[in-house]
């Protein structure tokens, strides 16, 4: 359009509120959007939709009865918020988790990874517009809820880790299943990547979108796989390592902008698919290495840690998850906070979202893959 | 037609003397009801069931199969439960255009039926402009369109309808520019007359007449998606980013007209191709009993029309969608000037070969052919690979 007709035409920008209630903000996520038609002047991020006062509930349940509460941070991937609990009491209070409890751990969080990675890159099918994958993804997290409702007995919300270890040790054949669904996955994964992320439409509509730069990804705090798009190279299990990674070899794999550019849509999408893998291979080495022994440690049920504070960081599906807990020697802690990933993936949003399509901000915010539950706690 | 109208008439039928424009209107209206309510519409209906089912079996669900055998009546169960809801109108809604919207969106759907050329002697009207009706009219779908998305007042459905008028306006062009070789050929805009000029022989075809004519073929259905909303051009109504697009208001029946549309139009956009490229109802003459080759005419065209359908379901739920500047770009900048070149192409073809190359037709069905087998091969070597034993025990 030239200047003058810019000049005579009258042209507004249009002030757009999309979700809480929409299709595509992955539960209830609110962005109030300036657009100038189709083009995003800013979507300004409103959180709070879901916000359930967690980190207060834990001030009044104890610290045994906060456990099942952990599960509701993130629904998607509960066995991280479980075992991050888990961690920051038994740090408090010094207790040391049986081998065998530490390796069920890692079993159980490896495979609910892998099942929210299938969710985020599922719905991220979907909310391009191919309805196909994502249907594919939730089959197969459907066999792996199959698998950990057989070892703790709930598909969602699993409370399966105690203050200590973990509640129940592997049901008898269990193994087999598991070693055989993970020689299932890979070549699941390249079908997959063939139905869906190799293919031409879909490298177009997430390639050179929305990019954020190693320097921006810092500053902005991102996490996890959002973090290592970017390129950097940022794993809490290989760099702050907890639990028993240290006893396994796998790699942390980073963006490379090979579709477009570093960091952008394409690398972060790709990022989940590539860490499926990884988990498969640590889930390999966990399965045939298994210790025998206790799953749990002797705790107290009247659990008074000594006054103090902790804080332990979990990598979790969605970044580096962090627990930070003050305990003031009574029954209850006196103060609790989640750091999530999907919390520190909202601040950016704003900042990537000027200039961008209402189809990309979708985009972008799928392959953020942020859960509402997790920003607001 | 007439004439037994003016028999019935003059045997007194109609009463003495009675005004012979209203009985001509009414057998039109009774006529046009019938095509609405016998085939139009059922055939929607049957479409989406059919389009649920192919859907789910590429997805491994099972789909809608618990109304009628196999789920095969669950479009009446939709429908029904369509008409039952309350129609809903927002009070701000501009209420006369928000009424009218979903009947131009049918209409676009409807009126195509006059001229369908089911076979040699089932159809309503061969027109002379058959073609060119045909294209206006279905274009008439752009104007309901928008006229749902304006009359809202909601802002994805503004999107919903502004992204709907230019997708079909822009797709118009190469749609148009890929039935033009064809009328270059045959010299006729009558579809009776196109379907004439070839014959049941795939070689006969338009699509294999000439190289041009080959690749506008693929532009035509591949617009004739774009027209009709489909993946990956869904955009109008993108579910996941302008949550129902144009339709977001509507609820009941009207919202079920637009669908029945949508759903009308797949068959609308195959029945032109068939017409047009793949020799219509042209079918080989077993019989020489007019009433037998109908029916085998019946059946050439419809299993062609419905390959097509099928191939668009099947898009439909391998593809994500584009963004529409990539549709826009995709349009103008690619489908537009190969649309012009087979135009070009194919007036050069008929200036030297005036009627036409059989050896074309020949070389072009073979190369088309390797292409089938080809695809059909890779069709095959990835569904041997996904049948996997686990499908089987979801429970491992």
């Amino acid at each position: 359009m030239s200047g003058t007709a810019e000049q005579t035409l009258r042209a507004e920008e249009m002030t757009l509120n999309m979700g809480p209630q929409h299709p595509s903000t992955h539960g209830v996520l609110r962005f109030v959007i300036r657009a100038d038609g189709e083009v995003l002047r800013e979507a300004v991020p409103d959180v709070g939709y879901l916000h359930r006062s967690i980190e207060k509930i834990a001030e009044k349940v104890g610290y045994h009865g906060f456990m099942p509460y952990t599960d509701r941070v993130d629904y998607v991937c509960a066995m991280f918020t479980n075992q991050g609990w888990g961690m920051a009491c038994e740090k408090l209070a010094g207790i040391e988790v049986p081998r065998r409890g530490e390796y069920c751990r890692v079993i159980a969080a490896e495979f609910n990874r892998i099942a929210s990675h299938l969710l985020t890159v599922g719905v991220l099918g979907m909310d391009i517009g191919a309805m196909t994958p994502f249907l594919h993804a939730l089959r197969e997290r459907e066999m792996i809820n199959d698998l950990i409702e057989e070892l703790c007995g709930a598909r969602l919300t699993f409370n399966y880790m105690r203050i200590g270890g973990v509640a129940w040790d592997l049901p008898p054949g269990w193994r087999e299943k598991a070693l055989a669904y993970l020689e299932h996955l890979d070549p699941i994964l390249d079908e997959y990547n063939a139905l869906i992320s190799y293919n031409k439409i879909c490298i177009q509509r997430l390639a050179n979108v929305a990019p954020i730069s190693r320097e921006d990804a810092i500053n902005y705090n991102l996490a996890g796989p959002n973090l290592r798009a970017c390129g950097v190279k940022w794993d809490v299990r290989k760099d702050l390592p907890y639990s028993v990674y240290p006893d396994f070899e796998f790699d942390v794999p980073i963006g490379h902008g090979q579709w477009g550019t570093l960091g952008d849509s394409m690398d972060r999408y790709m990022m989940r698919i590539y860490e499926m893998k990884e988990s498969a291979k640590i889930l390999r080495q966990a399965l045939t290495r298994m210790p025998d022994g206790p799953v749990l440690a002797k705790v107290v049920r009247n659990f008074r840690p000594l006054a103090g504070e902790c804080q332990v960081r979990v990598e979790s599906a969605r970044g580096d998850q962090g627990w930070y807990v003050v305990s003031d020697g009574s029954g209850y802690p006196w103060r609790v906070h989640v750091r999530t990933g999907s919390f520190a993936a909202m601040g950016i949003i704003q900042k990537l979202s000027r200039g961008l399509m209402i189809a990309d901000l979708v985009v972008l915010i799928a392959s953020l893959d942020v859960i509402a539950p997790e920003i607001d706690r | 037609m007439q004439s037994w109208i003016d028999s019935l008439i003059a045997a007194g039928d109609f009463g003495k003397n009675p005004p012979r424009d209203l009985v001509y209107a009414l057998f039109i209206f009774g006529l046009s009801a019938v095509v609405f309510l016998g085939v139009a519409f059922p055939f929607a209906g049957i479409v989406s069931w059919v389009e649920r089912r192919v859907w789910a079996r590429i997805q491994s669900r099972v789909g809608p199969n618990r109304v009628g055998p196999n789920g095969s009546l669950q479009w009446l169960a939709d429908g029904l439960k369509h008409v039952f809801k309350e129609d809903i109108i927002p009070d701000e809604a501009d209420a006369r255009l928000f009424k009218l919207a979903p009947y131009v969106v049918v209409l676009g759907f409807v009126l195509p039926w006059a001229v369908m050329p089911f076979s040699s002697a089932l159809i309503l009207a061969d027109l002379n402009v058959g073609i060119l009706y045909f294209t206006a009219i279905t274009a008439l779908t752009v104007v309901g369109v928008l006229m749902a998305g304006w009359a809202s007042d909601n802002k994805w459905s503004l999107i919903g309808g502004i992204r709907s008028a230019a997708q079909i306006v822009s797709y118009e062009i190469p749609a148009g520019m890929s039935i033009f070789p064809v009328v270059l050929i045959t010299g006729t805009l009558s579809m009776q007359g196109i379907i004439r000029a070839q014959a049941w022989e795939p070689y006969h075809w338009f699509l294999f007449s000439n190289p041009f004519c080959f690749v506008a073929a693929i532009v035509l259905y591949m617009s004739a998606l774009a027209e009709g909303n489909r993946t990956p051009f869904d955009l109008p109504e993108a579910e996941s980013e302008l949550v129902a697009g144009f339709a977001t208001e509507y609820s009941g029946m009207r919202y079920l007209l637009f669908f029945f549309a949508e759903w009308g139009n797949m068959f609308i956009a195959g029945a032109l191709i068939t017409t047009l490229y793949l020799g219509g109802w042209q079918a080989p003459r077993l019989s020489s009993s007019p009433v037998v080759m109908n029916v085998l005419e019946l059946l050439s065209f419809n299993v062609k029309v419905l390959f097509l359908v099928f191939t668009s379901m099947w898009v439909r739920a391998t593809l994500p969608r584009v963004r529409i500047d990539q549709m826009m770009s995709l349009c103008w900048k690619f489908f537009v000037p190969v649309a012009f070149i087979n135009l070009i192409g194919t007036a050069l073809w008929v200036a030297i070969w005036p009627g036409g190359n059989p050896v074309a037709g020949y070389v072009m069905f073979a190369l088309g052919l390797a292409i089938a087998v080809l695809f059909i091969r890779r069709v095959m070597y990835y569904l041997k690979r996904s049948r996997m034993e686990m499908y089987l025990h979801p429970t491992i």
